[in-house]
């Protein structure tokens, strides 16, 4: 066999095997979307009396009750959920597991992260479209036009989310520290991208916190599509949330790629 | 390349260090086509360092490997495209069926369509898995997921197989079908395999076999060589307690000349006429032997007779997480 560095066959191979492990695993399914289904109706049924739209961002929901502003929050936190799920195997895949064999493949670098990503983006937007069946149960309308927005922008947060996971996760040796990472630095990401509250306008910290916060922008892009109408016109926001996700996931791939290409001398 | 036709691996002074501590502390070595050859050695003694610098996954600090006549370091994708590994730990996907797995692992190579479905149907023939393609992995035993483990590597037709302690987990009767599958490859398929052991029957199964210790190469040689080196049988004595071993050795050495070395409190002495010796020794020191044991000398005698010690486990081989200097490639 001639020396070559293979990357769409076995890029599919990974993405099929984590399709079907992902659907042989119905644990794993209830976990990613019971999770924030209970989130969304206890945090959204709790907050709901309390809550006031800042008038900026009633437009983007038809309804200005918190169960309707937290649904697209709710979105990308099942994708987290989920991204999260996918890339975690890899920490115990690589030193014992399925990835080995990848290893000693005559892969491309980035046909393992091609393969994952792709595994994840599935799954997560597979199981956001199913929790986007309860939209109208939110009051939010969901349609041709919403759909047509909101798929592109599920699949690049999906792939960035993932892109977030695989990152965290390739160089770690144990899941615990995985779970440390997620807690500190990835909740936190979600927490602060308008997902939960609006972030405030001005120039305090938290509205630099929501402004330089890739996530942000993913759910501006999720929020914005429940705001399609049937004119021409984009809705306020989609471009550039959709842009900057897309950027971002791209960001994520490539350091992906450099970080699976080491072959360092510490192991 | 003339080395590369009757050589299938080629390990030329390979060192390979984390932090203080010499993993591989220039090993060289060939391996040829079409061997079965065994690296014996305890944990920590370097076999699986090796194996990993082998397998293209790691880089040594200095030395070189080539395997079918490719370098492992600059040349690796060459060297992948015809190299079978055989991790010590699981490499299938225990959720999907024997099947799913062959197909997962040929895609890693490019195999598709009906050359991988024809590939999938010779491997799993020639390892006797083709009644049990349909069953999901982590319910099989441990010896079928192993067979199951070799057949995904033949998928790519190997020019070299490499085998990390194969037969870890297996029970008895799982062992001697591996090893009768290994013996097939070879004797059907002209497949050189090198195996990383630390069991001796393992090793002396083998067409040859290197021994390693403390990252060095202390023998080489088929199992009867090295055997045979030994110089005849080995005698072990147990010692009363009042005496000692160290005593009784030396007591021996000088009133026979024949040397005693200690093993563990134990005295052994190897001699081409073990069973006159042995009389001898029993009717001098009656007191002193407590127990008295003679054997044909094994590969622990040849470790033994090499390192100085028992067989038994060295420190552990280096954690590979441990903070060291990160050298970029």
């Amino acid at each position: 066999m001639k020396p070559t560095r293979l990357l769409w066959t076995p890029a599919l191979a990974f993405w099929w095997r984590d399709v079907i492990r992902f659907l042989r695993q119905r644990n794993r399914i209830i976990g990613a979307l019971a999770t924030p289904l209970v989130f969304w109706l206890l945090v959204g049924s709790g907050f709901g009396p309390s809550f006031r739209n800042p008038g900026a961002l009633t437009s983007a929901a038809a309804t200005g009750s918190y169960l309707a502003y937290f649904f697209p929050g709710t979105l990308v936190l099942i994708m987290l959920f989920t991204a999260i799920f996918s890339t975690i195997s890899v920490i115990e895949d690589r030193r014992e597991g399925f990835l080995q064999g990848a290893l000693v493949a005559p892969l491309s670098p980035a046909a393992i992260p091609l393969g994952k990503f792709l595994g994840g983006t599935t799954l997560a937007v597979l199981q956001a479209a199913l929790f986007c069946v309860l939209a109208p149960l939110a009051g939010l309308p969901i349609g041709w036009h919403q759909a047509t927005l909101l798929l592109p922008a599920l699949v690049f947060v999906g792939f960035a989310m993932t892109g977030m996971g695989f990152l965290v996760a390739w160089p770690m040796d144990s899941t615990q520290g995985f779970h440390a990472i997620m807690n500190i630095f990835l909740m936190p990401l979600w927490m602060m991208s308008g997902a939960l509250f609006p972030m405030p306008a001005g120039t305090g910290w938290l509205y630099w916190a929501g402004a330089l916060n890739p996530v942000s922008y993913g759910v501006t892009a999720i929020r914005s599509s429940f705001a399609a109408t049937s004119g021409m016109a984009l809705p306020a926001g989609y471009l550039t949330g959709l842009v900057v996700t897309a950027l971002f996931a791209a960001v994520m791939f490539v350091i992906s790629v450099n970080l699976v290409s080491k072959r360092s001398k510490r192991n | 390349m003339s080395e590369s036709k009757t050589h299938a691996i080629v390990i030329s002074d390979l060192v390979k260090s984390f932090g203080e501590r010499h993993a591989l502390d220039g090993i060289s070595l060939e391996v040829h086509r079409g061997e079965l050859f065994c690296l014996l050695g305890p944990n920590g003694g370097g076999k699986s360092t090796l194996f990993r610098i082998l397998a293209t996954l790691s880089l040594p600090d200095s030395g070189a490997a080539k395997i079918a006549g490719h370098d492992v370091v600059s040349a690796a994708a060459a060297v992948r495209s015809g190299l079978g590994v055989v991790f010590q730990s699981p490499s299938l996907d225990g959720k999907l069926t024997i099947l799913e797995n062959l197909r997962c692992g040929g895609a890693l190579y490019g195999l598709t369509g009906t050359e991988l479905e024809s590939r999938i149907t010779e491997a799993s023939k020639a390892l006797n898995l083709i009644d049990r393609l349909n069953d999901i992995v982590e319910t099989l035993s441990g010896g079928l997921q192993r067979r199951a483990e070799i057949a995904k590597c033949l998928l790519i037709r190997p020019e070299v197989l490499l085998l990390d302690e194969p037969s870890t987990g297996l029970d008895p009767g799982a062992r001697l079908d591996l090893w009768a599958a290994l013996e097939k490859l070879r004797s059907d398929h002209g497949v050189t395999a090198l195996c990383t052991t630390h069991l001796m029957e393992e090793a002396a199964r083998a067409d040859r076999v290197g021994i390693v210790s403390s990252g060095k190469l202390v023998a080489l040689g088929t199992p009867d060589e090295l055997t045979a080196a030994i110089g005849g049988d080995v005698i072990s004595l147990c010692v009363s307690k009042e005496t000692g071993a160290d005593q009784l050795a030396k007591l021996i050495t000088s009133k026979t000349g024949i040397p005693a070395t200690v093993v563990e409190g134990e005295v052994r002495i190897e001699h081409g006429e073990a069973y006159a010796l042995a009389a001898r020794l029993a009717g001098e020191f009656p007191k002193e032997i407590t127990s008295l044991r003679i054997a044909r000398p094994t590969l622990e005698d040849v470790f033994i007779a090499r390192t100085g010690r028992l067989f038994a486990d060295q420190d552990l081989e280096p954690d590979m997480n441990a903070p060291v200097k990160k050298k970029k490639h």
